[in-house]
């Protein structure tokens, strides 16, 4: 039963949020406020929806859904939408939700495209430690995105006022000013949520293995990714980097985090390949 | 049609790139220049128009040989090859020539179309050619007209409401760079109109502060009263990037004003905040090159055109509604200028008063019933006779070879006093 409603709730999540990305990008096209307004609500029900599957995945299984790459892709596109939403409540920036409901669609496609099976907890995952671990790393990789989504849409503007030839983009974006204090914001709460997945790791790791670190492919890759975001934040602070190079810095960093959060598991294997 | 010709020979923005335009600017006022056409032999009337965008030239000419080369001789002074002039240059002739100043006039032709500052530059050119008695009654006639035109475009069309001139695109481009504007610094470098245009405009976007920076000082500090701003040095124009955020530069300055290598540093100091460079000026104030800082934006007079071309399906439906009255206009001055000719003047001139005599009569002998045939005949010709006897002065001054009026004159004159116009329209 449970097992229907978490497949129905899924397929669902994804219609949804593709309902949502086509309203964001004809709002994108013919800057209607009605349609942003609907688009809003479209994606609002797919935040509700999404909390729901995982509500029902965890009922299904027993366990915080972040342990498959389903569950884990899910999660992130969880986290994005909320941390978006989140954000939406305090400030608008234009055209913003065009490109994250875009990310957040592609998230779900590939979340949707690998098995939904579940399975048993492994024994090294049954912890108190996997939900905070997990979904705090999550959360930060949601607002990184953000951060990328920020950076993508600074390169775009910033080449139209560069090259004085404005094409389709220059109306439509937001001020450069206001994708950079995005960056801000985002940079800042990604790291710090970041930075608390890995300490919560290191902890898990010394209660479960007796090691706080242990160079594992996906701890040195957290660490790497950790260092580019430290850099961007540092920088910012005292020298005030901003503009190009943040949004560069931005993208820069959001590869690795999909790399930490991929290509670690696929390549390099260690204690953090999950179910394939 | 009278025998000479009208002429407009020009170059502008569309025409020719920033660099050329930048040697032949008239950096040096009108006078100079207005006596140096004066020494081109058979122009009779001409007129001289130099703004940042555009020079132009309008003449009324007797005969068209060899004068388009001392034209163009003229306005390069040998600066760039002769045979590559000409790509640069349009040249107009008659009714070309009445339609083109007629869009330059009512803004049709500029850069940002609907800007109103050119209706002004037109006015203080013509100002100058009168000055040097330089215009003659076709001139004066054409010029009066374009400002009207310009008039009837700006009131029956929505031409200038979407944009007013150069400033408008900086307060556009300066909201996607900052935006709000709200608390940020501008700098004007040079205290020219053009600049205090923009400032006015920045200002009333929100923009917190105005400072001024002129070579002259008393003129700056006239200028920063006027926003409750400081006035500066130029001196200290380095020192200023500190804490300002828009620079607009428009002083008459021939050479690079603000380089790469002075700029560089400051980005540092003021932690990467961006900074938004306008150069107004022709020749150009600021180093090209500065577009490549991060964060900085650097925007000369042609680039704005980029800007202006985002607003362009808003307006095109209005430009149209423009062409249409620039065209009517045309028209209506050409038959003027056709009938400047002596006989259509006194045909004119016949008609007129033989049309009031007719409607007249046709008023006055229905009333008078018991005339007979004769004497009825003996009235219309009473009346005929008074018309030929009053206009046998006029028609005769129009006739008669004078050495003291030039036949145009002559036929102005005559139209005027006769009210010959009216009846044209």
């Amino acid at each position: 039963m449970i097992n229907e409603i978490s497949y129905l709730l899924f397929q669902s999540v994804l219609g949804i949020t593709f309902l949502a990305c086509a309203a964001y990008i004809v709002f994108f096209i013919t800057r209607k406020k009605e349609v942003r307004t609907i688009a809003r609500w479209i994606l609002i029900a797919s935040g509700i929806l999404q909390t729901a599957y995982l509500i029902s995945r965890y009922v299904l299984t027993g366990y915080t859904p972040v342990t498959s790459l389903h569950e884990a892709v899910a999660f992130f596109a969880w986290a994005s939408t909320w941390a978006y939403l989140s954000f939406r409540w305090r400030y608008t920036v234009k055209n913003f939700g065009t490109f994250v409901s875009l990310l957040i669609f592609i998230l779900l496609v590939i979340s949707a495209s690998v098995s939904r099976k579940t399975a048993p907890l492994v024994p090294a995952l049954q912890s108190r430690w996997l939900p905070v671990h997990a979904g705090v790393s999550l959360i930060a990789y949601g607002f990184l995105a953000l951060a990328f989504c920020g950076g993508l849409m600074y390169l775009l503007q910033e080449r139209e006022l560069k090259s004085k030839r404005f094409g389709y983009f220059f109306s439509r974006l937001p001020s450069l000013e206001a994708l950079d204090q995005l960056n801000s914001h985002c940079l800042t709460a990604g790291f710090l949520f970041l930075t608390f997945g890995i300490v919560t790791g290191i902890m898990w790791a010394h209660q479960a293995w007796g090691t706080y670190w242990q160079w594992d492919p996906k701890e040195t890759w957290s660490l790497i990714t950790w260092f580019i975001y430290l850099i961007q934040v540092h920088q910012r602070i005292t020298v005030g980097w901003r503009g190009k190079r943040a949004a560069v810095m931005a993208i820069i960093g959001f590869c690795a985090v999909l790399f930490t959060l991929w290509g670690v598991t696929f390549l390099l294997g260690g204690v953090h390949s999950y179910a394939r | 049609m009278p025998a000479e010709r009208i002429l407009l020979i020009g170059v502008n923005h569309k025409s020719t790139p920033l660099a050329v335009r930048e040697k032949i600017a008239l950096t040096d006022g009108y006078k100079e220049p207005l006596r140096r056409l004066a020494e081109i032999p058979g122009c009779r009337e001409y007129y001289l128009l130099s703004t940042c965008n555009r020079v132009e030239i309008l003449l009324v000419v007797e005969s068209v040989d060899y004068l388009e080369e001392a034209l163009i001789d003229f306005l390069f002074g040998g600066s760039i090859p002769a045979e590559k002039c000409r790509e640069y240059l349009y040249i107009y002739y008659d009714n070309e020539a009445v339609r083109h100043l007629f869009l330059v006039a009512s803004s049709l032709d500029s850069m940002i179309i609907g800007e109103p500052q050119i209706l002004g530059q037109l006015k203080e050119a013509y100002r100058h050619a009168s000055a040097h008695h330089s215009t003659g009654p076709l001139l004066n006639r054409l010029l009066h007209k374009s400002f009207s035109v310009a008039k009837r475009v700006r009131s029956e069309t929505g031409i200038g409401s979407s944009a007013v001139s150069i400033s408008y695109a900086a307060v556009q481009l300066a909201k996607k760079i900052f935006g709000s504007l709200q608390d940020k610094k501008v700098l004007l470098v040079g205290a020219g109109e053009m600049a205090e245009l923009a400032a006015e405009h920045l200002v009333g976007q929100g923009v917190g502060e105005v400072v001024v920076a002129n070579r002259t000082l008393s003129r700056a500090l006239d200028l920063a009263q006027k926003f409750n701003g400081v006035a500066v040095s130029l001196e200290e124009l380095v020192l200023q990037l500190e804490r300002v955020d828009i620079l607009i530069s428009s002083t008459g300055s021939s050479g690079i004003v603000l380089h790469k290598d002075q700029v560089k540093p400051v980005m540092r100091t003021r932690r990467n905040k961006p900074l938004f460079f306008i150069d107004i000026a022709v020749p150009r104030d600021l180093d090209p090159a500065l577009n490549d800082v991060d964060n900085v934006f650097l925007y000369d007079i042609d680039d704005l055109t980029n800007v202006v071309e985002l607003n362009k399906s808003e307006r095109a439906r209005e430009a149209v509604k423009a062409g249409r009255i620039v065209d009517e206009e045309v028209l209506k001055f050409l038959r003027w200028y056709r009938g400047m000719a002596v006989t259509p003047t006194i045909a004119a001139l016949r008609k007129k008063v033989d049309d009031i005599c007719r409607v007249e009569l046709e008023r006055t002998l229905p009333r008078l019933q018991d005339l007979s045939d004769n004497e009825r005949r003996s009235v219309e010709k009473m009346t005929m006779a008074i018309a030929s006897k009053i206009l046998y002065a006029p028609l005769n001054f129009l006739k008669k070879d004078s050495c003291k009026h030039d036949t145009n004159v002559k036929a102005d004159m005559v139209r005027t006093i006769f009210g010959l116009e009216e009846d044209d329209k």
